[in-house]
């Protein structure tokens, strides 16, 4: 089955401690910046999310939101 | 086939307002508040807690937590609880304290109110400095460890030893759960959220003082990215603080006979 993470950017401060949590190594800095001027994360590699959420386990903001 | 339905997995908890949090990026204050707002949740104790904020970086709890908060002097938030707990005894009373807050200033608060068996819970965060006022070193502060008025390291020949809050408490028979949990890593972020659930069931069974000390980050005032400073949480600051459950259960005291 499929799942997938939802970012909330803009309470993403892109601490990236998401990124390095992933096991499969699927979120990324994004180039763009949020209103608070922080380079929130995105999802680069949809297809290879397990649903774990790990990555929302760890997010210090609260900005992500896991489905499956 | 049936169609399936997508589940959500993780999300936002209903204790938390939608107010983005102020802490530096990878400040782990942010899981802190997670795990408080999820346990609130779990227990559907939401219409009926007040929380206390402190003195600190979290003194905008007031603002996150979708609860009626009041706000304590610095230290006194053991001593503000204690007033709405006792005039108010099916609230469920939280107070949310830093080390600088906790362990410095407010040491004889959390001391008493703990020796008293007061039936509130405690969510002290344990970063190692004083954050909010730019990384001085606290009493928690490790021997060795640099902050900005031990820039040469912690000596203990001046500065002395730091305190360990739940081997102090459990020395009294007034706590009825401590426990000290640490942020670095998801297994142990689950067994924080076990710890601060298991807290607040202390209060609803009226059992007595519950506190969990969460060893929290401090990225900006420790001079480390957010990775590195879930590296030092786990290699240094856990090392130092060894985790785990000090009281589990309210202790029998038996009365001293009246003469
Ligand atoms: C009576 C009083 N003394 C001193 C201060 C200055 N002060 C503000 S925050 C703080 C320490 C906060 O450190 P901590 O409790 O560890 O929280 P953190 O900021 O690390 O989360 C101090 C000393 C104050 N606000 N009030
Ligand atoms: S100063 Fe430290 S404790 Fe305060 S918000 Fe920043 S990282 Fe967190």
């Amino acid at each position: 089955m499929l799942a997938r993470v939802v970012v909330n950017s803009e309470r993403c401060k892109g601490c990236q401690i998401c990124c390095f949590t992933c096991p499969k190594n699927i979120l990324q800095l994004s180039t763009e910046t949020n209103s608070k001027g922080y380079n929130p994360v995105y999802v680069q590699f949809p297809q290879k999310c397990t649903g774990c959420a790990l990555c929302a386990l760890m997010c210090p903001d609260v900005a992500l939101e896991v489905w499956k | 086939m049936a169609v399936q339905h997508e589940k959500r997995v993780f999300g936002y908890p209903s204790s938390l307002t939608d107010a983005p949090f102020h802490y530096c990026p990878g400040c782990t204050h942010g899981i802190a508040h997670r795990l408080v707002a999820e346990a609130i949740d779990d227990l559907r104790l939401k219409e009926h807690t007040v929380g206390v904020a402190s003195v600190g970086c979290s003194v905008f709890t007031y603002n996150y937590f979708n609860c009626d908060m009041q706000q304590a002097s610095h230290g006194r938030a053991p001593a503000v609880a204690t007033g709405i707990k006792r005039v108010s005894p099916e609230t469920i009373v939280f107070t949310y304290q830093g080390d600088g807050d906790l362990a410095s200033i407010g040491t004889a608060e959390i001391i008493h109110a703990a020796a008293r068996g007061e039936n509130i819970t405690v969510i002290f965060i344990n970063n190692t400095n004083f954050g909010m006022t730019g990384g001085q070193m606290a009493p928690t502060t490790l021997p060795g460890q640099k902050t900005t008025t031990t820039p040469l390291g912690r000596d203990v020949k001046k500065a002395g030893y730091p305190l360990r809050v739940c081997e102090l408490l459990s020395a009294l028979d007034g706590p009825a759960y401590l426990a000290r949990v640490s942020l670095h890593s998801p297994k142990e972020v689950l067994r924080a959220k076990k710890a601060i659930r298991k807290a607040f069931e202390t209060q609803v069974a009226g059992a007595g003082f519950s506190l969990v000390e969460v060893l929290s980050t401090c990225p900006t005032n420790w001079g480390l990215p957010p990775k590195k400073a879930l590296e030092y949480l786990r290699d240094e600051v856990a090392k130092y603080y060894p985790l785990g459950e000090f009281r589990d259960g309210p202790r029998e005291v038996e009365a001293c006979s009246t003469r």
